[in-house]
C-alpha cells in the first residue's frame, strides 16, 4: 500500500518534471531538471524491484548524463531560441500520438500479471536455467553476460561508436597551452575551492572501489560493467573538474583511453571468436573449461571486464573531448 | 525494550521528516540565495541525519545498520562541501549576500 502510494507520489512528480523541462527557456536548469528526473526514475526501477536498472539510470542518467550536458552547454549557450513559428502541426500530431498510445494502454495485462506475455517468452527459462547453466544468483547478469550476450556486444559497439563520434565532432586534439596559463581562476579564487579539492581527494578513493565493487560483484548483487564503467568514469571526471584537466590527462592519457575504449570491444569479440574456435557458437562460454558452470562465469567475467573498460574509456574520452574544446576558444 | 527503540525511532524519523519539511518550506520562502541555502542546508544536515538515524534503530546491529553508518558518513563529507562549492561560486560570480538577489553590476568582487 505505501509502496504503491510512494509510487504513485514519484511518477506525479516525473511528470511535473518533464512539463518543466520543456517549459523552461535556461538550458541549464533544463539540464538539472533532467538530473533529477533521472534519480527520480530510478527510485520508481528500484520500487519495482529493478536494481540494476536503477542503477544504471542513477549512474548515467543523473550522475555522466548531468556532466555531458553542462559541457556542452559551457561550449553554447545556456538559453534557449524562441522559435515563432506556429506549431499547431506538432501539436495535433503529438495529441494523437498520445491519444494512441494511452488507447494501447488498455490491452496491456494487469501490472505484475503471471499470465503476462514478458513472463511466458523466454523469462521462465531463463529463470529455471541459470541456476543449472551458469550458477550464479543475479540473473540479470546470466542474461546479460551469456544468454544475451550478442545483444550486449551490440551496446558495446554503440557506446565505442558515440565515443568515436563525437571525438571526430569536437576533434579531441589536444591543444598545447602555456604552462602559466593552466589556472584559469584569478588569483583568489583558489582559495575558495580549497574545501572541494580537500573532499574530493578524500572521496575519489572510495568512488573507485565502489566501482571495482559494483564491476566484479555483478554476478552476486545488481551491478555489472555498464553501471561499473560509468562510476568509475565519475571518479575520473571529479578528479579532472578538481584538480585540472590537465592533471587527469596526466593520470590517464587520452591515447590510453583510446587502447581502453577499443581493447574493450575487441576483449568481448575476441572472447566470442575463442568460443568458436573451441567449437562452439559465437559466444558461447560453454567449451572453456571442464566444468560448463565455471566456463560460463569467467566467459561472463571476462566480457564485464571489456565492457567496463569500453564505457570507461569512452565516456572519458568523450569528456576530455568537450574540456578539450572548451578549452582551445 | 523492542518498544522503546520502535518509539526513539519514531521520534527522530518524525523529527528528521519534520526538518526536511521545514527546509523544503525555507527554500520555496526565503527571498534570496544565500538564506535559501541556509534554509536548504537544514534538509542536509539534521533532516537527513535524524531520519538515518531512526533507520539504523530499526534495522538493529546488522550489515544494512554499517552501510547506513557509511551513507551517513558519506553524506556528512560531501553535504556542506556541495554547499560550500555553490556558494563560493556563487560569490565569486558576483552574487553578494543581502542584495535581494540581485547581482551586483557595479561592484566586482574582491
Amino acid at each position: 500500500m505505501i509502496e504503491t502510494l510512494f509510487s504513485v507520489f514519484i511518477l506525479t512528480l516525473l511528470v511535473v518534471t518533464a512539463v518543466a523541462i520543456v517549459q523552461t527557456r535556461s538550458l541549464f536548469v533544463a539540464a538539472m531538471l533532467a538530473g533529477i528526473f533521472s534519480l527520480m526514475i530510478a527510485t520508481v526501477f528500484f520500487l519495482l524491484d529493478a536494481a540494476d536498472v536503477a542503477l544504471t539510470e542513477a549512474a548515467v542518467g543523473a550522475g555522466i548524463s548531468t556532466v555531458l550536458f553542462l559541457a556542452a552547454l559551457a561550449l553554447t549557450t545556456d538559453e534557449e531560441r524562441v522559435k515563432t513559428q506556429r506549431r499547431s502541426l506538432a501539436l495535433v500530431v503529438v495529441a494523437a500520438a498520445t491519444a494512441v498510445l494511452i488507447y494501447a494502454t488498455f490491452d496491456k495485462p494487469e501490472f505484475g500479471a503471471a499470465d503476462a506475455p514478458a513472463q511466458q517468452h523466454v523469462a521462465s527459462w531463463y529463470i529455471a536455467q541459470t541456476a543449472a547453466d551458469i550458477q550464479i544468483p543475479n540473473i540479470v547478469t546470466a542474461v546479460l553476460g551469456a544468454y544475451r550476450a550478442y545483444d550486449t556486444l551490440g551496446e558495446v559497439m554503440v557506446v565505442l561508436t558515440a565515443a568515436i563520434g563525437v571525438a571526430f565532432v569536437l576533434s579531441a586534439r589536444r591543444v598545447q597551452l602555456p604552462a602559466e596559463e593552466e589556472p584559469k581562476l584569478d588569483g583568489t579564487g583558489l582559495r575558495h575551492f580549497l574545501i572541494p579539492r580537500v573532499v574530493g581527494r578524500l572521496v575519489i578513493p572510495f568512488i573507485l572501489v565502489f566501482g571495482l565493487y559494483v564491476q566484479f560483484h555483478g554476478e552476486y548483487g545488481p551491478g555489472g560493467a555498464f553501471q561499473a564503467g560509468a562510476i568509475i568514469a565519475a571518479a575520473f571526471i571529479l578528479f579532472a573538474l578538481l584538480e585540472g584537466e590537465e592533471r587527469a590527462i596526466a593520470a590517464l592519457p587520452l591515447r590510453a583511453l583510446l587502447f581502453m575504449g577499443a581493447g574493450g570491444a575487441v576483449l568481448f569479440g575476441a572472447t566470442g571468436v575463442v568460443g568458436m574456435v573451441l567449437g562452439g557458437n559465437f559466444l558461447e562460454y560453454a567449451n572453456f573449461f571442464a566444468d560448463r558452470a565455471t566456463s560460463h562465469q569467467i566467459g561472463i567475467l571476462v566480457i564485464e571486464a571489456g565492457v567496463g573498460l569500453t564505457v570507461t574509456g569512452a565516456l572519458l574520452a568523450i569528456f576530455h573531448a568537450f574540456a578539450a574544446r572548451g578549452r582551445r576558444e | 525494550m523492542q518498544l522503546i527503540v520502535d518509539g526513539v525511532s519514531w521520534v527522530l524519523l518524525t523529527a528528521g521528516g519534520a526538518f526536511v519539511l521545514i527546509g523544503g518550506i525555507g527554500v520555496v520562502r526565503m527571498p534570496s540565495f544565500y538564506t535559501r541555502m541556509h534554509a536548504m542546508s537544514l534538509t542536509d544536515t539534521m533532516g537527513a541525519v535524524l531520519v538515518l538515524f531512526g533507520i539504523m534503530l530499526q534495522a538493529g546491529f546488522t550489515l544494512a545498520a554499517l552501510k547506513l553508518v557509511a551513507i551517513l558518513l558519506f553524506l556528512l563529507f560531501t553535504g556542506p562541501t556541495a554547499a560550500n562549492a555553490l556558494a563560493s561560486s556563487a560569490l565569486l560570480s558576483g552574487l553578494r549576500p543581502g542584495t535581494d538577489g540581485k547581482i551586483a553590476a557595479t561592484d566586482k568582487p574582491a
